[in-house]
Protein backbone atom coordinates (compact mmCIF):
# COMPACT_ATOMS: atom_id res chain seq x y z
CA UNK A 1 0.00 0.00 0.00
CA UNK A 2 1.06 3.20 -1.06
CA UNK A 3 1.85 6.55 1.70
CA UNK A 4 0.66 9.48 0.30
CA UNK A 5 2.04 12.83 1.33
CA UNK A 6 -0.52 15.11 2.91
CA UNK A 7 -0.35 19.12 3.33
CA UNK A 8 -2.64 19.88 6.18
CA UNK A 9 -2.80 23.19 7.78
CA UNK A 10 -3.65 22.50 11.43
CA UNK A 11 -3.56 25.30 13.95
CA UNK A 12 -2.20 27.77 11.77
CA UNK A 13 0.98 25.55 11.10
CA UNK A 14 1.30 24.00 7.67
CA UNK A 15 2.03 19.99 8.34
CA UNK A 16 3.31 18.18 5.34
CA UNK A 17 3.37 14.08 6.20
CA UNK A 18 3.56 10.73 4.86
CA UNK A 19 0.33 8.80 5.49
CA UNK A 20 -0.98 5.29 5.04
CA UNK A 21 -4.46 6.02 3.17
CA UNK A 22 -6.29 4.34 5.83
CA UNK A 23 -4.82 6.98 8.56
CA UNK A 24 -7.34 8.68 10.05
CA UNK A 25 -7.16 12.42 10.67
CA UNK A 26 -7.75 12.12 14.66
CA UNK A 27 -4.89 9.65 14.79
CA UNK A 28 -3.09 11.32 11.90
CA UNK A 29 -3.14 14.52 14.54
CA UNK A 30 -3.23 12.63 17.78
CA UNK A 31 0.27 10.25 16.89
CA UNK A 32 1.66 11.92 14.13
CA UNK A 33 1.76 15.36 15.16
CA UNK A 34 1.31 14.80 19.08
CA UNK A 35 -2.01 17.19 19.76
CA UNK A 36 -3.48 14.74 21.81
CA UNK A 37 -6.23 17.61 23.34
CA UNK A 38 -8.51 15.52 20.94
CA UNK A 39 -9.93 12.37 22.17
CA UNK A 40 -11.16 9.01 20.88
CA UNK A 41 -14.16 8.09 22.28
CA UNK A 42 -16.33 5.91 20.96
CA UNK A 43 -14.55 5.66 17.32
CA UNK A 44 -17.86 4.95 15.53
CA UNK A 45 -18.89 8.95 14.82
CA UNK A 46 -21.68 8.40 17.75
CA UNK A 47 -19.87 10.71 20.41
CA UNK A 48 -18.54 13.51 18.95
CA UNK A 49 -15.29 13.61 21.54
CA UNK A 50 -12.80 13.51 18.58
CA UNK A 51 -14.66 16.93 16.90
CA UNK A 52 -12.35 19.21 15.42
CA UNK A 53 -13.04 21.88 12.73
CA UNK A 54 -12.52 21.04 9.15
CA UNK A 55 -12.50 23.78 6.85
CA UNK A 56 -14.68 25.71 9.46
CA UNK A 57 -17.14 23.53 10.00
CA UNK A 58 -17.13 21.07 13.23
CA UNK A 59 -16.61 17.47 11.90
CA UNK A 60 -15.65 13.45 13.91
CA UNK A 61 -12.34 12.88 13.20
CA UNK A 62 -12.52 9.56 13.56
CA UNK A 63 -14.28 9.56 10.40
CA UNK A 64 -12.22 11.14 8.35
CA UNK A 65 -9.11 10.11 6.70
CA UNK A 66 -6.43 12.12 6.64
CA UNK A 67 -5.90 12.09 2.91
CA UNK A 68 -9.70 13.70 2.89
CA UNK A 69 -8.43 16.43 4.70
CA UNK A 70 -5.31 17.08 2.62
CA UNK A 71 -5.34 20.90 1.77
CA UNK A 72 -7.59 21.64 4.26
CA UNK A 73 -7.07 23.73 7.54
CA UNK A 74 -8.32 21.89 10.69
CA UNK A 75 -8.39 23.43 13.92
CA UNK A 76 -8.19 21.53 17.16
CA UNK A 77 -8.96 22.49 20.87
CA UNK A 78 -5.09 23.55 20.84
CA UNK A 79 -5.66 26.17 18.53
CA UNK A 80 -8.51 27.98 20.45
CA UNK A 81 -6.23 30.17 22.73
CA UNK A 82 -4.47 33.15 21.59
CA UNK A 83 -1.39 34.57 23.79
CA UNK A 84 -2.70 32.45 26.82
CA UNK A 85 -5.62 33.88 26.70
CA UNK A 86 -9.03 31.39 26.34
CA UNK A 87 -11.52 31.15 24.05
CA UNK A 88 -14.97 32.95 24.69
CA UNK A 89 -16.12 29.46 24.82
CA UNK A 90 -13.29 27.81 26.85
CA UNK A 91 -14.09 30.68 28.81
CA UNK A 92 -17.69 30.16 29.32
CA UNK A 93 -17.32 26.09 30.08
CA UNK A 94 -14.84 26.94 33.03
CA UNK A 95 -17.68 29.82 34.56
CA UNK A 96 -20.18 27.73 34.05
CA UNK A 97 -18.72 24.59 35.10
CA UNK A 98 -20.12 22.92 31.80
CA UNK A 99 -17.61 19.70 32.64
CA UNK A 100 -17.04 17.32 35.22
CA UNK A 101 -14.64 14.21 33.66
CA UNK A 102 -13.19 16.56 30.69
CA UNK A 103 -13.10 13.64 28.46
CA UNK A 104 -15.93 14.95 26.31
CA UNK A 105 -14.76 18.86 26.60
CA UNK A 106 -12.67 19.13 23.48
CA UNK A 107 -14.53 17.65 21.25
CA UNK A 108 -18.21 19.66 23.24
CA UNK A 109 -16.14 22.67 22.83
CA UNK A 110 -15.20 22.17 19.50
CA UNK A 111 -18.70 21.35 18.74
CA UNK A 112 -20.00 24.53 20.43
CA UNK A 113 -18.22 26.88 18.50
CA UNK A 114 -19.01 25.13 15.17
CA UNK A 115 -22.85 25.57 16.50
CA UNK A 116 -22.44 29.52 17.19
CA UNK A 117 -20.82 30.01 13.87
CA UNK A 118 -23.60 28.42 12.15
CA UNK A 119 -26.05 29.99 14.62
CA UNK A 120 -24.74 32.57 16.27
CA UNK A 121 -28.25 33.40 18.73
CA UNK A 122 -29.29 30.46 19.72
CA UNK A 123 -32.49 28.96 21.89
CA UNK A 124 -31.55 26.62 24.94
CA UNK A 125 -33.45 24.00 22.20
CA UNK A 126 -31.30 25.09 19.10
CA UNK A 127 -28.85 24.43 21.25
CA UNK A 128 -29.68 21.16 22.58
CA UNK A 129 -30.27 20.20 18.95
CA UNK A 130 -27.51 21.47 17.52
CA UNK A 131 -25.43 19.18 20.39
CA UNK A 132 -26.63 15.99 19.55
CA UNK A 133 -23.79 14.75 18.00
CA UNK A 134 -21.87 14.96 21.86
CA UNK A 135 -22.28 12.66 24.28
CA UNK A 136 -21.61 13.97 28.32
CA UNK A 137 -21.99 10.77 30.64
CA UNK A 138 -21.31 13.05 33.66
CA UNK A 139 -23.02 16.59 33.04
CA UNK A 140 -26.46 15.56 32.45
CA UNK A 141 -25.77 18.15 29.70
CA UNK A 142 -27.59 21.15 31.70
CA UNK A 143 -24.38 22.99 32.06
CA UNK A 144 -22.72 22.78 28.78
CA UNK A 145 -25.97 24.20 27.81
CA UNK A 146 -25.86 27.25 30.19
CA UNK A 147 -22.23 27.05 28.87
CA UNK A 148 -22.79 27.90 25.21
CA UNK A 149 -25.63 30.35 25.71
CA UNK A 150 -23.36 32.62 27.75
CA UNK A 151 -20.59 31.93 24.83
CA UNK A 152 -23.46 33.63 22.71
CA UNK A 153 -23.70 36.26 25.09
CA UNK A 154 -19.72 37.09 25.15
CA UNK B 1 -10.16 0.76 15.21
CA UNK B 2 -8.43 1.22 11.85
CA UNK B 3 -10.18 0.41 8.35
CA UNK B 4 -7.80 -2.43 6.51
CA UNK B 5 -5.26 -1.21 4.69
CA UNK B 6 -6.00 -0.10 0.69
CA UNK B 7 -4.45 2.15 -1.77
CA UNK B 8 -5.89 5.19 -2.86
CA UNK B 9 -6.71 7.28 -5.60
CA UNK B 10 -8.21 10.85 -6.10
CA UNK B 11 -11.18 11.36 -9.22
CA UNK B 12 -11.69 14.71 -10.58
CA UNK B 13 -14.40 14.16 -12.35
CA UNK B 14 -17.49 11.83 -12.60
CA UNK B 15 -15.53 10.13 -15.92
CA UNK B 16 -12.09 9.66 -14.55
CA UNK B 17 -13.95 8.10 -11.38
CA UNK B 18 -16.00 5.81 -13.58
CA UNK B 19 -12.50 4.83 -15.57
CA UNK B 20 -10.73 4.25 -12.46
CA UNK B 21 -13.38 1.33 -11.26
CA UNK B 22 -13.06 -0.16 -14.47
CA UNK B 23 -9.30 -0.50 -14.02
CA UNK B 24 -9.45 -1.86 -10.22
CA UNK B 25 -12.58 -3.59 -10.81
CA UNK B 26 -14.56 -4.94 -7.51
CA UNK B 27 -11.83 -4.53 -5.23
CA UNK B 28 -12.74 -0.88 -5.81
CA UNK B 29 -14.85 1.89 -3.87
CA UNK B 30 -16.25 4.65 -4.54
CA UNK B 31 -15.37 7.18 -1.18
CA UNK B 32 -17.63 10.35 -1.24
CA UNK B 33 -18.58 11.69 2.17
CA UNK B 34 -17.21 8.71 3.92
CA UNK B 35 -19.98 8.40 6.68
CA UNK B 36 -21.60 5.44 5.43
CA UNK B 37 -18.35 3.70 4.11
CA UNK B 38 -15.81 4.35 6.67
CA UNK B 39 -17.56 2.88 9.28
CA UNK B 40 -18.31 -0.36 7.63
CA UNK B 41 -14.74 -0.38 6.79
CA UNK B 42 -13.25 -0.29 10.36
CA UNK B 43 -15.50 -2.78 11.54
CA UNK B 44 -14.17 -5.24 8.34
CA UNK B 45 -17.58 -5.37 6.95
CA UNK B 46 -15.80 -3.49 3.81
CA UNK B 47 -12.31 -4.39 3.16
CA UNK B 48 -12.15 -2.48 -0.39
CA UNK B 49 -8.56 -2.72 -1.53
CA UNK B 50 -8.56 0.83 -3.47
CA UNK B 51 -11.08 3.70 -2.00
CA UNK B 52 -11.28 5.84 -5.37
CA UNK B 53 -12.05 9.82 -3.62
CA UNK B 54 -15.06 11.39 -5.44
CA UNK B 55 -15.33 13.75 -2.88
CA UNK B 56 -13.50 16.63 -4.37
CA UNK B 57 -15.56 16.58 -7.78
CA UNK B 58 -16.51 20.22 -7.31
CA UNK B 59 -19.33 20.29 -10.23
CA UNK B 60 -21.17 17.26 -8.46
CA UNK B 61 -22.37 19.47 -5.53
CA UNK B 62 -25.12 21.69 -6.45
CA UNK B 63 -29.16 22.47 -5.90
CA UNK B 64 -30.81 23.50 -9.09
CA UNK B 65 -34.54 23.60 -10.54
CA UNK B 66 -35.48 21.29 -12.94
CA UNK B 67 -38.71 22.89 -13.32
CA UNK B 68 -41.13 19.69 -12.64
CA UNK B 69 -38.56 19.06 -10.13
CA UNK B 70 -35.29 19.71 -8.20
CA UNK B 71 -31.92 18.46 -9.15
CA UNK B 72 -29.44 17.93 -6.51
CA UNK B 73 -25.59 16.33 -7.28
CA UNK B 74 -24.84 13.36 -6.08
CA UNK B 75 -21.63 14.97 -3.65
CA UNK B 76 -24.35 17.84 -1.98
CA UNK B 77 -23.89 17.29 1.26
CA UNK B 78 -26.85 16.58 3.56
CA UNK B 79 -26.23 20.35 5.11
CA UNK B 80 -26.37 21.97 2.33
CA UNK B 81 -29.58 20.27 1.08
CA UNK B 82 -31.27 21.05 4.59
CA UNK B 83 -30.23 24.58 4.38
CA UNK B 84 -31.06 25.12 0.87
CA UNK B 85 -33.81 27.73 0.46
CA UNK B 86 -34.54 25.98 -3.13
CA UNK B 87 -35.31 22.49 -1.32
CA UNK B 88 -36.98 24.29 1.62
CA UNK B 89 -39.65 25.91 -0.70
CA UNK B 90 -40.30 22.96 -3.51
CA UNK B 91 -39.53 19.66 -1.25
CA UNK B 92 -39.72 20.74 2.41
CA UNK B 93 -39.86 16.81 3.10
CA UNK B 94 -36.77 16.10 2.12
CA UNK B 95 -35.13 19.62 3.56
CA UNK B 96 -36.93 18.13 7.15
CA UNK B 97 -35.60 14.64 5.91
CA UNK B 98 -31.65 15.86 5.49
CA UNK B 99 -31.95 17.81 8.73
CA UNK B 100 -32.51 14.62 10.88
CA UNK B 101 -29.69 12.67 9.61
CA UNK B 102 -26.88 11.58 12.22
CA UNK B 103 -26.04 14.91 13.64
CA UNK B 104 -24.24 18.57 12.50
CA UNK B 105 -21.26 16.81 12.50
CA UNK B 106 -22.24 14.01 10.02
CA UNK B 107 -24.45 16.41 8.37
CA UNK B 108 -21.11 18.44 6.91
CA UNK B 109 -19.32 15.62 5.34
CA UNK B 110 -22.03 12.83 4.45
CA UNK B 111 -23.60 13.26 0.77
CA UNK B 112 -27.04 12.40 0.01
CA UNK B 113 -25.57 10.65 -2.92
CA UNK B 114 -23.59 8.67 -0.92
CA UNK B 115 -26.17 8.15 1.65
CA UNK B 116 -28.48 6.67 -1.40
CA UNK B 117 -25.97 4.08 -3.02
CA UNK B 118 -25.40 2.88 0.28
CA UNK B 119 -28.84 1.79 0.58
CA UNK B 120 -29.26 1.34 3.84
CA UNK B 121 -33.27 0.87 4.48
CA UNK B 122 -32.70 2.16 8.27
CA UNK B 123 -31.34 5.61 6.36
CA UNK B 124 -33.78 8.72 6.14
CA UNK B 125 -32.86 9.72 2.68
CA UNK B 126 -33.58 6.52 0.84
CA UNK B 127 -36.94 6.03 2.22
CA UNK B 128 -37.86 10.01 1.97
CA UNK B 129 -36.93 9.93 -1.81
CA UNK B 130 -38.86 6.77 -2.46
CA UNK B 131 -42.31 8.22 -0.80
CA UNK B 132 -41.30 11.32 -3.50
CA UNK B 133 -41.24 9.50 -6.59
CA UNK B 134 -37.36 10.29 -6.78
CA UNK B 135 -35.39 9.49 -10.41
CA UNK B 136 -31.39 8.56 -9.37
CA UNK B 137 -29.30 9.28 -13.06
CA UNK B 138 -26.78 6.88 -12.81
CA UNK B 139 -23.19 7.47 -14.46
CA UNK B 140 -21.02 4.26 -16.35
CA UNK B 141 -19.04 3.74 -19.05
CA UNK B 142 -21.41 3.99 -21.74
CA UNK B 143 -23.29 6.79 -20.32
CA UNK B 144 -26.00 7.67 -18.17
CA UNK B 145 -29.37 6.00 -17.42
CA UNK B 146 -32.11 6.91 -15.44
CA UNK B 147 -33.44 4.71 -11.95
CA UNK B 148 -36.33 5.16 -10.45
CA UNK B 149 -36.19 4.95 -6.68
CA UNK B 150 -39.05 2.66 -7.08
CA UNK B 151 -36.54 0.35 -8.92
CA UNK B 152 -33.60 1.00 -7.02
CA UNK B 153 -33.28 -0.77 -3.68
CA UNK B 154 -32.56 -4.61 -4.21
CA UNK B 155 -31.92 -6.23 -0.92
CA UNK B 156 -29.85 -5.13 2.39
CA UNK B 157 -27.18 -2.80 1.10
CA UNK B 158 -27.86 -3.28 -2.44
CA UNK B 159 -28.76 -1.66 -5.13
CA UNK B 160 -29.52 -1.53 -8.87
CA UNK B 161 -25.99 0.36 -9.30
CA UNK B 162 -23.44 -2.05 -11.48
CA UNK B 163 -19.98 -1.64 -9.82
CA UNK B 164 -18.82 0.37 -12.74
CA UNK B 165 -21.60 3.02 -12.42
CA UNK B 166 -21.84 6.09 -9.91
CA UNK B 167 -24.79 7.94 -8.71
CA UNK B 168 -24.56 11.58 -10.42
CA UNK B 169 -27.65 13.51 -9.56
CA UNK B 170 -30.70 12.97 -7.91
CA UNK B 171 -34.42 14.39 -8.96
CA UNK B 172 -36.66 14.98 -6.43
CA UNK B 173 -40.51 16.14 -8.08
CA UNK B 174 -41.50 19.30 -6.61
CA UNK B 175 -44.13 18.69 -4.13
CA UNK B 176 -46.53 21.62 -4.58
CA UNK B 177 -47.62 22.52 -2.08
CA UNK B 178 -48.20 19.09 -0.85
CA UNK B 179 -48.78 18.76 3.53
CA UNK B 180 -45.94 16.37 4.61
CA UNK B 181 -44.83 14.35 7.67
CA UNK B 182 -41.81 12.75 8.74
CA UNK B 183 -41.77 10.75 11.89
CA UNK B 184 -38.51 8.73 13.08
CA UNK B 185 -38.72 6.64 16.68
CA UNK B 186 -35.34 6.24 17.82
CA UNK B 187 -33.76 5.92 21.31
CA UNK B 188 -30.79 8.35 21.10
CA UNK B 189 -31.34 12.08 19.12
CA UNK B 190 -28.31 10.51 16.22
CA UNK B 191 -29.43 7.44 16.30
CA UNK B 192 -31.08 5.88 13.10
CA UNK B 193 -34.55 5.36 13.14
CA UNK B 194 -35.91 1.95 14.76
CA UNK B 195 -38.84 2.79 12.65
CA UNK B 196 -39.39 5.93 9.96
CA UNK B 197 -41.94 7.42 8.35
CA UNK B 198 -42.57 9.78 5.21
CA UNK B 199 -45.23 11.00 3.91
CA UNK B 200 -46.76 13.87 1.97
CA UNK B 201 -50.20 13.66 0.73
CA UNK B 202 -52.54 16.47 -1.84
CA UNK B 203 -56.19 16.13 -2.79
CA UNK B 204 -55.44 12.71 -4.99
CA UNK B 205 -52.63 11.38 -4.35
CA UNK B 206 -50.26 10.47 -1.36
CA UNK B 207 -46.60 8.85 -1.00
CA UNK B 208 -46.03 6.79 1.51
CA UNK B 209 -42.77 5.13 2.74
CA UNK B 210 -41.06 3.55 5.61
CA UNK B 211 -37.70 3.16 6.95
CA UNK B 212 -36.07 0.29 8.70
CA UNK B 213 -39.30 -1.80 8.06
CA UNK B 214 -37.01 -4.52 5.66
CA UNK B 215 -33.95 -4.84 3.74
CA UNK B 216 -34.84 -2.53 1.52
CA UNK B 217 -37.04 1.04 2.12
CA UNK B 218 -40.46 0.36 1.74
CA UNK B 219 -43.24 2.25 0.35
CA UNK B 220 -46.46 1.35 1.08
CA UNK B 221 -48.55 1.56 -1.43
CA UNK B 222 -51.49 -0.37 0.12
CA UNK B 223 -51.94 3.26 2.33
CA UNK B 224 -51.94 5.29 -0.12
CA UNK B 225 -54.59 2.92 -2.12
CA UNK B 226 -56.93 3.03 0.94
CA UNK B 227 -56.29 6.99 1.12
CA UNK B 228 -57.23 7.22 -2.61
CA UNK B 229 -60.70 5.09 -2.60
CA UNK B 230 -61.55 7.21 0.91
CA UNK B 231 -60.15 5.77 3.88
CA UNK B 232 -59.85 7.78 6.88
CA UNK B 233 -56.42 8.18 8.23
CA UNK B 234 -56.61 6.04 10.54
CA UNK B 235 -58.12 3.33 8.98
CA UNK B 236 -55.30 3.81 6.46
CA UNK B 237 -52.15 3.69 8.76
CA UNK B 238 -53.64 0.34 9.94
CA UNK B 239 -52.60 -1.17 6.69
CA UNK B 240 -48.97 0.25 7.15
CA UNK B 241 -46.90 -2.90 7.23
CA UNK B 242 -48.96 -4.22 5.08
CA UNK B 243 -45.60 -4.23 2.27
CA UNK B 244 -43.21 -4.64 5.15
CA UNK B 245 -40.83 -7.21 6.49
CA UNK B 246 -39.25 -5.97 9.36
CA UNK B 247 -36.52 -8.03 10.89
CA UNK B 248 -35.91 -8.10 14.53
CA UNK B 249 -33.36 -7.11 16.45
CA UNK B 250 -31.63 -5.76 19.97
CA UNK B 251 -33.72 -2.16 19.15
CA UNK B 252 -37.32 -3.80 18.58
CA UNK B 253 -38.83 -6.88 17.76
CA UNK B 254 -40.18 -7.64 14.37
CA UNK B 255 -44.07 -7.21 16.30
CA UNK B 256 -42.79 -4.16 18.06
CA UNK B 257 -41.94 -2.31 14.61
CA UNK B 258 -45.26 -3.51 13.09
CA UNK B 259 -46.99 -1.80 15.71
CA UNK B 260 -44.55 1.31 15.61
CA UNK B 261 -45.39 1.50 11.55
CA UNK B 262 -49.10 1.99 12.38
CA UNK B 263 -48.66 4.73 14.92
CA UNK B 264 -46.06 6.82 12.72
CA UNK B 265 -47.81 6.57 9.40
CA UNK B 266 -51.23 7.76 11.24
CA UNK B 267 -49.00 10.85 13.17
CA UNK B 268 -47.00 11.52 9.93
CA UNK B 269 -50.36 11.73 7.78
CA UNK B 270 -52.46 13.35 10.36
CA UNK B 271 -49.54 16.39 9.92
CA UNK B 272 -49.80 15.61 5.80
CA UNK B 273 -53.48 16.19 6.05
CA UNK B 274 -53.98 18.82 8.58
Amino acid sequence: MVDITVSITVNGTSQEKDVEPRTLLVHFLRDQLQLTGTNIGCDTSSCGACTVHLNGEAVKSCTVLAVQADGGTVTTIEGLSKDGVMHPMQQAFMENHGLQCGYCTPGMVMASIGLLNENPNPTEEEVRLGLEGNLCRCTGYHNIVKSVLAAAKK
Amino acid sequence: MIPAAFDYKRASSAAEAISLVGQYGDDAKFLAGGHSLLPLMKLRLAQPAMLIDIGRIKDLSYIKDGGDHIAIGALTRHMDVEKSALVLKEVPLLAHAAGHVGDAQVRHRGTIGGSLAHADSASDLPATTLALGATYVAQGPKGERLIAAADFYKGFLESALKPDEMLTEIRVPKMNGAKWGFEKFNRRAQDWAIVGVAAWRNKDASGVALVNMGSTPILATSVSAALKSGASVADAAELASAEAEPQSDLNASSEYRVHLAKVLVRRALEKASA
